[in-house]
């Protein structure tokens, strides 16, 4: 029978959420409790039931945990799974992002803080520094967003294993087109509203989130201020951001089978950081972002939180589920692709990753 | 002559990881060794140990504390502090957090 899984990663330890219909839910957790997990991967390439979650501990640092039994119980590598190199003279910060790569049932992708790129070929197991961004140029000039400065979104392209694309806070999104040995930015049409001069510089946008979606070369972002879709895969991006309440806003989603499907939540502002009229929603758009429509069947007014980059997540269902986690605990799902959410755990502490799949 | 070994007395939150061991012993090559060379040392049969207390340069977590001999190693010398043979250590997870 198949399971849904919602991994909810939060400021203090990782819960699971499983359903067998999506409307009956069971609440299991803490696991790593006061360790923040900001980012979860769930990878069931090849039919498996592995989650990894990048954990930190306050004290004992940042690790790569990994579960095969789809986060009923988890292992950690003895050996550091993820470390820089000696010759970087750097430390390992945060785990902010886990990819499982389309191309290579074997590889995995993470972003981390500091700015860097990482790449499994086992599965997860262990990690080597990508160095082709790390020796990028620019670097150097790279900034901290208020997250702190991370890679914290990869998209590789289906087909094209040679083809992926990093963003981060602050640095904008970067392309490489030989699996990672070079990069160039790729940042045409986003706009950085923040910059004293040059609004549309090379680099330095503050990208929140990128997500492909099933149109050729389709990709949508949700930038600090702007909403943008790209036709080319990201060679150049266009503003969609006409008709929502809100360019502002952390995270976005594509369907993961129509073509011109996505979702974002709008956030009202940059300097308020709550929902539009304080009613939690999400705006969906059939058409790639050409119109907009509010999707709050269930979801709270009066609501003051926030759905940071990394807390929504999609399944892969029909109908695809929507999932969001907020900043005060709360996490809806939706099994109608959004036409009406249901609150599947709340009381955690804040949510800084959902991730949502179909065990078999 | 054999120098007295020093003792590695580990914090609650460490013991899980290494099947409840609470002490390790090590031996001492000379009078003194650094902290560094002892955690070398203590952790060659705890690798995961190793990730929690030191980040990959080898410097002490920022909420971890080395006592030797009941004097905090990290305010000082940090790693390279020398530890005498016979000493205790502490590591201790710091009174930090929210």
């Amino acid at each position: 029978m198949t399971e849904t899984i919602v991994a909810i990663g939060t400021r203090k330890g990782l819960w699971i959420v499983r359903s067998t219909d999506r409307q009956d839910w069971t609440l299991e957790g803490p696991h790593f409790l006061m360790s923040e997990v900001a980012s979860v991967a769930v990878d069931t390439r090849e039919g498996r039931s592995t989650v990894l979650a990048g954990v930190k501990s306050w004290h004992w640092g940042p690790t790569v945990q990994a579960s095969t039994d789809g986060g009923r119980t988890w292992t950690e590598s003895a050996e550091r799974a993820l470390a820089f190199p000696a010759d970087t003279d750097t430390a390992l910060e945060r785990v902010w992002q886990l990819t499982p790569d389309p191309n290579d049932a074997d590889v995995v992708w993470a972003g981390v803080e500091p700015h860097a790129l990482f790449k499994s070929r086992d599965r997860g197991e262990h990690y080597e520094l990508v160095r082709g961004l790390w020796d990028h140029p620019h670097r150097p000039t790279w900034e901290p967003g208020f997250g702190g400065g991370a890679v914290h979104t990869i998209v590789p392209e289906p087909g094209h294993p040679e083809s992926v694309l990093v963003a981060m806070s602050a640095g904008g999104v970067y392309r490489s087109g030989d699996g990672g040995e070079t990069w160039e930015p790729s940042n045409p049409g986003i706009r950085a509203g923040f910059m004293p001069d040059n609004e549309y510089p090379e680099y330095g946008q503050c990208v929140h989130k990128v997500a492909r979606g099933q149109g050729e070369g389709e990709l949508f972002a949700q930038n600090h201020n702007g909403v943008y879709r790209s036709h080319d895969n990201g060679a150049t991006w266009d503003s969609i951001a006409d008709g929502l309440p809100t360019d502002f806003g952390f995270t976005v989603l594509a369907h993961p089978r129509r073509a011109g499907v996505v979702w974002v939540v709008p956030v009202a502002d940059a300097g308020e950081r709550i929902p539009p009229d304080a009613q939690l929603q999400v705006q969906r758009s059939d058409d790639a972002g050409a119109t907009w429509r509010q999707q709050a069947t269930g979801l709270p007014d009066h609501s003051y939180t926030c759905v940071l980059r990394d807390a929504a997540s999609l399944d892969t269902a029909d109908p695809v589920g929507v999932y969001l986690g907020t900043r005060n605990g709360d996490v809806f799902a939706s099994a109608d692709e959004g036409d009406s959410f249901q609150r599947i755990a709340t009381q955690l502490p804040d949510v800084l990753v959902v991730r949502a799949a179909q065990l078999a | 002559m054999p120098s007295a070994p020093v003792r590695v007395i580990l914090p609650g939150m460490l013991r899980d990881l290494v099947g409840g061991v609470a002490e390790i012993e090590v031996e001492s090559p000379g009078e003194t060794q650094t902290v560094a060379e002892l955690l070398d040392r203590a952790f060659s049969g705890h690798r995961i140990l190793d990730g929690k207390v030191r980040d990959e340069r080898g410097q002490i977590r920022r909420h971890v504390k080395v006592f030797v001999n009941g004097e905090d190693a990290t305010r000082g010398e940090g790693v390279g502090a020398p530890v005498p043979a016979g000493a205790r250590v502490h590591i201790i997870n710091a009174v930090s957090g929210g």
